[in-house]
C-alpha cells in the first residue's frame, strides 16, 4: 500500500501542528517531508504516520542578505532539525541572539509548529508559505 | 560500447565582472569565437552546441536560448540545446558533449555557457541563485546559497570538533588564497582587487549567512566561455597541441534534508569523482592540479576531501599550511577560482576547462602551475546536489 501526502496537506497539517510523514512497510524508516518512495530504502511500501514533532538543532545560520521576496523578513535564522523519528527538516527558529550564542545552539531540544508567511512570485504555493518553526523546549 | 579518445581545441571565456552592455547571447558568442579562433576549424565543421545557462528567465527574461545562439553566432539550423544544472550547466553540457562525440554520434562541437547575475542585482541575484535549493521545503524558510554553504561549516566544525572561530580563520586562507590568484587573472572579476587579504579583511567583512562574510562568498558574476571539443583523431589533424578528456563523471541528491550529516562529505561528488578516476585510469596521486566548485570559501575545503586529496576533516588545515597553494602539495584554483575570478554560474563549468586547458598548454603566464599534465575539474550544482567532473591531460589515456 502506498500513501501519499500532498504538499498542501503536510502544510495544512503543520498549521495545525501536526507533522506528518511517512512509514516504511519494509524497513521500518520514516521520511519527513513525505515524498513517492521510503527515503531509506526506495520502497513504495509506506503508510501515512504523525510524527512527534520533536527533535534537535543539528546546525543553523542567521541570514542578513535576503532573496527577493523574503527582504522584509530579515535577519532571520534557518536551521535543520534532526527529528526524533529520524529524517532531517528545515525550518526557522525565532530567536533574537541565535549568534551570540553560537555554536550551543547545535543539540538544542525543539518542536515544531507551522507559521504562516505571506507568498512570493516564484513559490509554488500561491497563497501562502507555511514555514516549520522550531521552539526551543528548554525556553 | 569501446568510446573513442576525445580532445579540447580551443577554449575562450570574457572577462568577467559586470557587462550591463552584453546580452547572454553576445557572451557566449564572445567567449565562442575566441575559443573557434584557436581550433584551426571551419564553422561548418561544428555539428552541434551544448549550451550551459542557468537563469536566463529571471536575470534576462529568456528561455529557450540554444536556437537563437546557433542562429546568432553563424551555425544556422545545427542541433543546439540548453542544459540547466545551476552551477554545474555547462559542466553537464560538457560532458554530454564529450559523451555524444566519445560514442561516435558527432566529430566536432560546440561547448559553453554564459550568466548575466551581476546585472540582475543582489536581490534578484539571490532568488534565482536559490531556485537551485528544493523550491518547496528549503525555499520557504528562505534559504539562500551562502545559507547551504553557512549550515555546512558549522556542522563541519561540529562534527570535526574544530570551534567555529577557528575554522572561519581556516576557511579565510581559502579566501586569501583564491583573491591573490583571482587579482593576478587578467580575466577575473577581481583582478588587480583584494590580492593582499589578511584572515582579519575575511572575517570582519559584512556577516551575509552567519558565519560566513562578504569574503567567504563568491560574487555575482556575468561572463560566458566556450570550448571547441573533436575527437581526438580530427584534433590531431588540426592543431598541434589538443588537451585530452580523461575521463569525466557525475551524480547528485536531493535537498540538503535528504542528505543529512552527509551533506559536509559530499557523497555525489565521491560518486562522481571516482567515475572520472576509472574512466581516466588515474588516482588523487596522478592529478598536478585542480579546479574546484569553491563558491565559499568552505565549499573548497569540503571538495578537496571528497576528491581524495585530504583525509575527512583535514581540508581546513591543508589551505592553512599552503598545501594548496601553487607550490604546495596539490594546487587548487591557480586562476582565482569562483571566489576571485568570478561565478558567472552556466558559464562556471567551462571556464575551469578553460583554465585547466590553458595551464595544461603552459600558457597560464601568470599562475603557471610547472610541469602540469593531468587536471581535474570539479563543479557543483545546487546544495551538493549535481556533481560534475572532468579529467583532461597533455598525453591521450593509457
Ligand atoms: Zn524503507
Amino acid at each position: 500500500m502506498t500513501d501519499v501526502i500532498s504538499f498542501k496537506e503536510y502544510f495544512d497539517a503543520l498549521l495545525e501542528g501536526k507533522l506528518l510523514g511517512l512509514k516504511c512497510s519494509d524497513c521500518g524508516a520514516y521520511t519527513c517531508p513525505p515524498k513517492a518512495v521510503c527515503d531509506s530504502c526506495g520502497s513504495r511500501n509506506v503508510k501515512r504516520v504523525e510524527l512527534s514533532g520533536r527533535g534537535r538543532i543539528t546546525t543553523f545560520t542567521t541570514t542578513y542578505v535576503a532573496p527577493v521576496g523574503y527582504d522584509k523578513e530579515v535577519p532571520y535564522t534557518v536551521a535543520m532539525v534532526e527529528l526524533e523519528e529520524g529524517p532531517w527538516i528545515v525550518g526557522r527558529i525565532e530567536i533574537e541572539n541565535a549568534d551570540e550564542i553560537g555554536q550551543d545552539l547545535i543539540g538544542e531540544e525543539v518542536v515544531v509548529e507551522g507559521k504562516e508567511y505571506p507568498t512570493e512570485m516564484f513559490y509554488p504555493d500561491k497563497k501562502r508559505r507555511v514555514v516549520p518553526v522550531f521552539k526551543l523546549v528548554k525556553a | 560500447m569501446e568510446k573513442r579518445d576525445v580532445a579540447v581545441l580551443g577554449v575562450g571565456q570574457t572577462k568577467f565582472g559586470h557587462h550591463p552592455d552584453k546580452s547572454l547571447i553576445d557572451l557566449f558568442a564572445e567567449a565562442f569565437y575566441e575559443a573557434f579562433n584557436e581550433s584551426n576549424i571551419e564553422l561548418k565543421d561544428i555539428q552541434a552546441i551544448y549550451y550551459g545557462n542557468f537563469v536566463g528567465e529571471m536575470t534576462d527574461g529568456s528561455a529557450n536560448l540554444s536556437g537563437f545562439i546557433s542562429d546568432e553566432i553563424g551555425l544556422k539550423g545545427i542541433p543546439a540545446r540548453r542544459y540547466e544544472a545551476a552551477c554545474a550547466s555547462s559542466s553537464v553540457a560538457f560532458r554530454e558533449a564529450y559523451l555524444a562525440v566519445a560514442h561516435g554520434i558527432y566529430d566536432c562541437v560546440a561547448v559553453g555557457g554564459s550568466e548575466r547575475l551581476y546585472n540582475a542585482g543582489t536581490a534578484i541575484g539571490t532568488r534565482a541563485l536559490a531556485t537551485a535549493v528544493d523550491g518547496l521545503h528549503e525555499m520557504t524558510a528562505g534559504l539562500t546559497f551562502p545559507g547551504v554553504f553557512a549550515l555546512a561549516a558549522r556542522l563541519y566544525a561540529k562534527k570535526y570538533e574544530i570551534p567555529m572561530e577557528k575554522l572561519h580563520e581556516k576557511m579565510a586562507h581559502v579566501s586569501i588564497k583564491n583573491h591573490k590568484y583571482g587579482a593576478i587573472n587578467p580575466k577575473a572579476q577581481f583582478y588587480n582587487k583584494f590580492g593582499d587579504l589578511k584572515v582579519e579583511d575575511v572575517l570582519n567583512s559584512k556577516v551575509i549567512c552567519s558565519p560566513l562574510t562578504l569574503f567567504d562568498c563568491c560574487p555575482m558574476t556575468d561572463g560566458g566561455s566556450a570550448a571547441i571539443i573533436a575527437s581526438a583523431d580530427f584534433a590531431e589533424d588540426v592543431i598541434d597541441n589538443p588537451v585530452y578528456v580523461l575521463g569525466t563523471g557525475q551524480s547528485g541528491a536531493g535537498g540538503l534534508f535528504r542528505q543529512k550529516e552527509d551533506m559536509i562529505k559530499a557523497i555525489p561528488r565521491k560518486i562522481s569523482v571516482e567515475m572520472a578516476y576509472k574512466e581516466a585510469k588515474v588516482t588523487p596521486k596522478d592529478i598536478d592540479f585542480v579546479e574546484i566548485h569553491d563558491c565559499f570559501t568552505i565549499a573548497e575545503i569540503i571538495a578537496s576531501e571528497a576528491m581524495g586529496f585530504f583525509e575527512y576533516g583535514k581540508g581546513a588545515d591543508a589551505v592553512e599550511e599552503g598545501e594548496t597553494w601553487v607550490g604546495g602539495s596539490i594546487p587548487i584554483n591557480p586562476d582565482g577560482g569562483l571566489i576571485g575570478k568570478g561565478h558567472p554560474v552556466g558559464a562556471t563549468g567551462t571556464s575551469q576547462v578553460y583554465a585547466a586547458v590553458k595551464q595544461l598548454r603552459n600558457e597560464f603566464k601568470y599562475n603557471q602551475v610547472k610541469d602540469a599534465e593531468i587536471c581535474i575539474t570539479d563543479t557543483l550544482g545546487g546544495d551538493f546536489g549535481t556533481l560534475v567532473n572532468i579529467i583532461l591531460g597533455i598525453h591521450r589515456r593509457k
